[in-house]
């Protein structure tokens, strides 16, 4: 059900989708995949929701617009690059794959994110990159440029979530609550001053380790060429790591038998 | 003495006997199963508190460990409280004169059950069906096995649940913990979850599976989340909910992408898009207050299937405060389900499937009387399979080989064993069914279904009737 503005040449599948419902829309990219396309430019997108759910192949999407919630949920191998905001839900549960937003992204970035790598050059809403987790060689990435609001990477049990705090004014520090609450495994990064009243319970700050360092260098680096950005600039401000002070912050509830 | 799990006995070298440790003994059952000699009784044995009718020996006995260790305490199973049992005040109807009964073993009987979503209507043009149909999933018998993690049963357990609903033609539930790569092949009878740890959800874990459920909330622990400790995440554990091994497996109270309807609906048709519309996706909610406004909402968000779990429906380990006070019989919460999506004219949308202790086939044809399309049996399929329902799942030490996390007790379940006891129990349940069908002179469950004519009450107030929607008996 190609419409006819659409346009395949050389495995690139271009779409006009305004007024495309996102059932539609999503359709028309499976069957895109199934032809044999391998890069999809998506225009004037409006709302539509779930963009690359449900694709295993490792296409590219370009999305020009505002593509709508759960983009790339359960996602499972496309890279996709958003010319725009992202709204919520981005990455959710997703499994391998890349998001680049040049843009800001709603609630939920990321959300039990398994696999894959997000990169947002803004900032992020609230319940961004909670409960992700790793497995063996697949390891969760999320670097955010600008903040994120409250509950951010609760729950936080595997990978690595970058803050670079690039949007806030001078002076001015990260302002989301309960950051890092239950936080059991992973890594998270921040740039930038935190408040320490502002972390979750059981949430400590430390100073990044050489191994540290590596990681957010390399993820930096990657940030920046996605954006254009100057990666010794970012890296030559103070960052710190947030880590459990448990590793066990739930094995102490209980009473024995009954 | 070795039978026992819970170190009760040991052998006294100097007197050449053998000592018990009585207040250790859960009452598993296990080793007067296996005294070669029949020489063991269990008997219950309370301390010798003074007798007092508030201040009951489990309440002193609780209130003095938590004196001790400051801790929530744990249990396994169902609840155990005296909570009124609606279906023994339920009685069934049979044919009399009027409207001959049937013989099952002569007539053909229809069980079979198809869940997922019904249309409004259906349009035809030239004999052709016009109508897009829902993806259906086909029972032999409303009955399928409910929610039950590896990691809280054994690999054995969930490998004998898996090849009985294979060979039943039924649907077995893979739980929230994941689903092991070797059971895939059982994909055609199996239902994955998705819940908020979202363990092992991948494509493959999607799309194999014949239907997804998006587990908000189960009847053993309405409103809380679960937690694996860091021991039970052997290599397999791991492998299956992908989490490095040894670390916690932290399933959080709510899914945090759902805080409304509208959340629930965005992931019911996310689940809907990664499997290409193909699978209907299901929805299990603990049975609470509120339960017919949600039902509601769950079928409006796009839902296929509603699973409703009463306060009875067990689980490996909760909280004992909240297994017992928390949530509302699956009878009430079912029938008034029903009849709130029957008066909103969106019945048709969902399948109703009930849960939380269905004890017996009668227990059963009740429920579909009252409204459900079929009914999830976990504590009856354990219980099938050998445990004694002695409430220390939690503890790891099943001497059943059910839920043990030692591998030496998880091999004491032989799988072949235990698919043959399943299967063996759905079937007599199911023939059960056709004799109680018979009887009333009816053919097929379909005719049953939230037929509450089909039931009489005894012994219940005039509320109790009327959430039922049931008529008193005489
Ligand atoms: S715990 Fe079980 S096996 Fe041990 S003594 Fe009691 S009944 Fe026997
Ligand atoms: S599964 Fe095992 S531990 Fe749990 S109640 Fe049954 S026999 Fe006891």
């Amino acid at each position: 059900m190609l419409r006819e503005d659409s346009a395949l040449s050389d495995r690139v599948l271009s779409i006009d989708t305004s007024g495309v419902y996102y059932r539609d829309l999503n359709k028309m990219l499976r069957e895109g995949v199934a032809k044999g396309a391998r890069e999809f430019v998506l225009r004037g997108v409006t709302g539509q929701r779930y963009i690359g759910t449900g694709l295993v192949e490792r296409v590219s999407i370009k999305i020009f617009g505002t593509p709508g919630n759960d983009l790339g949920a359960f996602m499972d191998g496309p890279s996709i690059e958003v010319f725009g905001n992202a709204q919520d839900g981005l990455g959710n549960t997703m499994n391998s794959g890349k998001i680049v937003v040049h843009g800001n992204a709603g609630d939920l970035l990321g959300m039990a994110m398994r696999g894959g790598k997000i990169f947002v050059k803004g900032d992020a809403g609230c319940r961004s990159a909670i409960h992700m987790k790793e497995y063996r060689d697949m390891r969760p990435t999320v670097v955010i440029g600008g903040t994120a609001r409250d509950f951010f990477a609760e729950y936080m049990a595997g990978g690595e979530v970058v803050l670079l705090g690039l949007t806030l004014p001078p002076g001015v520090r990260h302002s989301c609550a309960f950051m890092g609450t239950g936080m059991h495994g992973g890594r998270i990064y921040i740039r930038g001053a935190i408040d320490p009243s502002k972390l979750g319970k059981g949430v400590i700050i430390q100073e990044l380790s050489e191994p540290d360092w590596e990681t957010v260098k390399a993820r930096v680096a990657e940030f920046a060429a996605y954006f254009d950005m100057d990666a010794g600039a970012i890296l030559s401000a103070p960052f710190v790591k947030l880590c459990p002070a448990s590793t066990r912050p739930y094995g102490v509830l209980y009473a024995g038998r009954n | 003495m070795r039978q026992c799990s819970f170190d009760v006995h040991a052998y006294d070298e100097e007197d050449d006997a053998i000592v018990s440790a009585d207040d250790r003994c859960v009452g598993c059952q296990r080793c007067a199963t296996y005294c070669p000699t029949g020489a063991i009784t269990i008997r219950l044995s309370e301390r010798d508190f003074r007798l007092n009718a508030n201040w009951r020996p489990e309440h002193l006995m609780d209130i003095k460990r938590q004196a001790e260790t400051g801790g929530v305490i744990l249990t396994g199973m169902g609840n155990d409280k005296p909570y009124r049992i609606y279906w023994d005040h339920l009685l069934l109807n049979a044919s009399q004169v009027t409207n001959p009964s049937i013989d099952p073993l002569r007539e053909p009987m229809e069980l079979r059950t198809f869940l997922g979503a019904k249309p409004d209507r259906l349009r035809f043009a030239d004999g052709r069906l016009l109508t897009e149909l829902a993806p259906q999933v086909r029972l032999e018998m409303p009955i399928l096995f409910s929610a039950m993690s590896y990691g809280a049963i054994t690999y054995n357990a969930q490998l004998a649940l898996m090849q009985a609903a294979e060979e039943c033609g039924t649907l077995c539930n893979t739980g929230e913990g994941g689903w092991p790569r070797d059971f895939r092949r059982f994909g055609k009878n199996v239902i994955v979850q998705c819940a908020s740890g979202r363990f092992g959800v991948d494509f493959d874990y999607l799309n194999q599976a014949a239907v997804v459920e998006i587990k908000i909330g189960q009847g053993a622990k309405p409103g809380i989340g679960g937690h694996l400790p860091g021991e039970k995440v052997t290599p397999l554990v791991a492998e299956t909910r992908m989490i490095p091994v040894g670390t916690d497996a932290l399933s959080p109270a709510p899914q945090h992408d759902i805080y409304s309807i509208e959340d629930l609906s965005t992931l019911i048709y996310a689940l809907k898009e990664a499997t290409n519309y193909e699978k209907p996706v299901s929805v299990k909610i603990a049975a609470v207050h509120n339960a017919p406004a949600i039902a509601s909402g769950i079928a409006r968000a796009g839902a296929d299937i509603i699973a409703i779990d009463g306060v009875r429906g067990g689980t490996g380990a909760a909280p004992k405060v909240i297994r017992d006070n928390v949530g509302i019989p699956i009878e009430l919460a079912l029938a008034a389900v029903d009849r709130r999506l029957r008066r909103e004219g969106i019945r048709n949308r969902v399948s109703l499937v009930a849960a939380g202790g269905f004890r017996s086939s009668a227990d059963v044809i009740k429920a579909i009387a009252l409204g459900a399309d079929a009914v999830y049996i976990g504590t009856a399929a354990l219980v099938a399979m050998g445990c004694t329902l002695c409430q220390q799942c939690y503890t790891g030490k099943c001497a059943w080989g059910i839920t043990s996390a030692d591998p030496v007790l998880a091999k004491r379940l032989n799988p072949d064993i235990a698919t043959r006891r399943l299967v063996n129990l759905v079937k007599a349940w199911s023939l059960e069914i056709k004799e109680m069908l018979g009887g009333m002179g009816i053919n097929a469950i379909e005719s049953v279904r939230g037929n509450r004519l089909h039931l009489r009450g005894v012994g219940l107030e005039e509320w109790e009737l009327e959430t039922l929607g049931v008529r008193g008996a005489g």
